[in-house]
């Protein structure tokens, strides 16, 4: 499978990075490099085999439903960018 | 007196509580050397005051623990509270976390100190560190009659050169892909991954989770007992972090490796990997013979398809994660963006580095709609034979033996190909995608004069039997060589 630059516009889209025509291009040939060289798992009889997700076979961990942490406002938003009045400050967002 | 820098950790430890010299002597004489190498560009922040605090609290008797006043060096990686924590990328630059990674927390519980902070690769996203938004760490190390700047391997490249230069005698590093064990090699250190779990990742700066593995980097296989000992351990804030006692692997050291077997993989004899690494790997064979081990070749089949499964699960999982760079809640935003979109890409376009992009994107790729089961679901599944693999390859043998880079360090720059620099992990690879336990330990020089290392991978939870075969090698190898000091 190969991309086209229309995709590779797409995908940045998806993935919510801005670039330039210039960008677009130089990355659709490395892109297409790198997917056609992952291409060769195609390979590989994998018929029957569970997709492995967790690789140190243990039970998934759940704490107690309950709030351990809290009241730390100002350590939350200690490093935001733009707080306001104790809040995350977006852009305008609805007019 | 003793070049204090020249002393292993557990030198330090044992001068230090039986009063040889003081902690503050130590950490000073650290601080001294790192001041004075600003040119390997390995340090992103130091913290002399906080070395010299935790020593003089060791020097006062106030901490006895395992690492009392041992000053270190803390990969860029790991949240350090109200310390620059960056991840090599401008989008968190600045970035001071108000809480300590479990990780460096261990550390300071056994009484350590923080020298500063080591450059690394974008988000451990590169094998040279010239991925990082603070330009590459350059290696103490030189070929032979050049003085071209080499790369100390990456992405853990500010720890590995900080240990080889003297200007850290252990450091933390973490292993995604290779990411302790490549730069180990490059630059004649020990480094282990221990098994995926033994170290809680909560605190450090996600790249790929199914994968990620704090370890430390050190002179000596020794050391690296004594960190890992001191770093490992359950923690309830991270919920694949493994609810096991933490083994004394100090005290379990033995080279002795008699009715233990060795496995020798058959499918990592690669074409086109130089003469020199072959012919290294066979003295390791040798070594491990010697040291009482019998050698039994064994076969992983799916060796071939590590390297392309890994770079599909590892961009897919770092785009997930990468997601949360987005200029609300910390790090870096762009300016004069229109609308809350345009906010977000604009801050992502500006605060990423190429590499970051471009495995974002291959994440996303294979990860939209469409393109799922055909690769990151057909991943996972020759994930799961990779596993079977070395679960096959245990049954027959203790401990595998490998080369851990397919060459020595190469120039700055030298690599400009994705691909070609995605191949320096065909050997570290396999094992980070099983999970497994796995070490470089030095085993010699090319005729270049550059170390090149021997690794070793273990089975699920045996991190002393790589250790002990890292000892093994470590005794009879007897590296000693040293970069000699131009910076």
């Amino acid at each position: 499978m190969s991309v086209s630059i229309d995709q590779v516009r797409h995908i940045a889209g998806l993935a919510r990075i801005a670039m330039s025509d210039e960008e677009l291009a130089r990355l659709e040939p490395e892109l297409n490099n790198i997917l056609s060289w992952i291409e060769q798992l195609s390979e590989v009889d994998t018929d029957g085999v569970e997709p492995l997700a967790t690789v140190i076979d243990q039970k998934m961990r759940l704490r107690e439903d309950a709030v351990t942490d809290g009241d730390c406002r100002d350590d939350v938003l200690a490093n935001a960018p733009k707080p306001e009045h104790g809040f995350f400050g977006v852009p305008k967002v609805i007019e | 007196m003793t070049d204090l820098t020249s002393l292993t950790i557990a030198q330090l430890r044992d001068g230090i509580a039986g009063r040889q010299f003081k902690a503050r002597e130590v950490a000073e004489a650290y601080n001294a050397a790192v001041a004075g190498a600003t040119t390997l560009n390995a340090y992103t922040v130091t913290t002399p005051d906080d070395a010299l605090a935790a020593a003089d609290a060791a020097d006062a008797g106030q901490s006895n623990g395992p690492l009392a006043g041992i000053p270190l060096g803390i990969k860029d990686l790991f949240a350090t509270k109200g310390v620059d924590t960056t991840a090599g990328s401008h989008i968190l630059k600045g970035f001071k976390p108000t809480y300590e990674s479990t990780v460096t927390a261990n550390l300071r519980k056994a009484g350590a100190g923080m020298l500063g902070k080591l450059n690394m690769d974008e988000f451990a996203m590169g094998s040279s560190n010239e991925t990082s938004t603070y330009g590459p760490v350059i290696s103490p190390w030189r070929r032979q009659g050049s003085n071209v700047g080499l790369t100390p391997g990456g992405s853990s490249g500010g720890s590995a050169a900080a240990v080889a230069a003297r200007i850290a005698p252990g450091v933390t590093g973490t292993d995604t892909g290779g990411s302790i064990r490549q730069p180990a090699a490059f630059t004649g250190i020990s480094g282990i991954k221990p098994t995926y779990g033994r170290c809680s990742r909560w605190g450090v700066v996600s790249f790929a989770s199914s994968l990620d593995q704090a370890g430390p980097m050190a002179r000596d296989v020794r050391d690296c007992a004594i960190m890992l000992e001191a770093m490992a351990g359950f923690d309830p804030k991270d919920t694949t972090s493994l609810d096991l006692p933490v083994p004394q692997w100090e005290a379990g050291l033995s080279s002795d490796l008699k009715g233990k077997r060795v496995g020798i993989p058959r499918e990592y004899r690669i074409d086109g990997v130089p003469a020199e690494i072959n012919a290294l790997w066979d003295q390791g064979i040798a070594w491990l013979k010697d040291a009482g081990a019998e050698i039994v070749e064994i076969s992983l089949p799916h060796t071939k398809y590590a390297l392309p499964t890994y770079y599909i699960i590892a961009p897919a999982e770092a785009s997930s994660n990468l997601a949360r760079f987005d200029g609300v809640r910390y790090g870096l935003r762009a300016e004069g963006g229109e609308s809350l979109a345009d906010m977000y890409s604009r801050t992502r376009a500006e605060g990423f580095g190429a590499e970051v992009k471009r495995r974002i994107m291959i994440g996303t790729y294979v990860l939209s709609a469409g393109f799922y089961d055909a690769y990151f679901t057909k991943a996972q599944r020759v994930r799961a034979l990779i596993k079977r693999d070395f679960v096959q390859a245990f049954e027959q043998c203790d401990v595998i033996l490998t080369p851990t880079a397919p060459s020595a360090a190469f120039g700055i720059g030298e690599t400009t190909d994705p691909l070609a620099m995605y191949l320096n992990d065909v050997f570290a690879v396999p094992a980070s995608l099983a999970g497994l336990p796995a070490m470089s330990v030095p085993g010699g020089l090319d005729a270049q004069g550059l170390p090149l290392g021997l690794h070793l991978i273990g089975p699920e939870l045996d991190e002393q039997i790589v250790l002990n075969a890292g000892l093994a090698i470590e005794e009879r190898a007897g590296f000693t060589a040293r970069p000699e000091k131009w910076w």
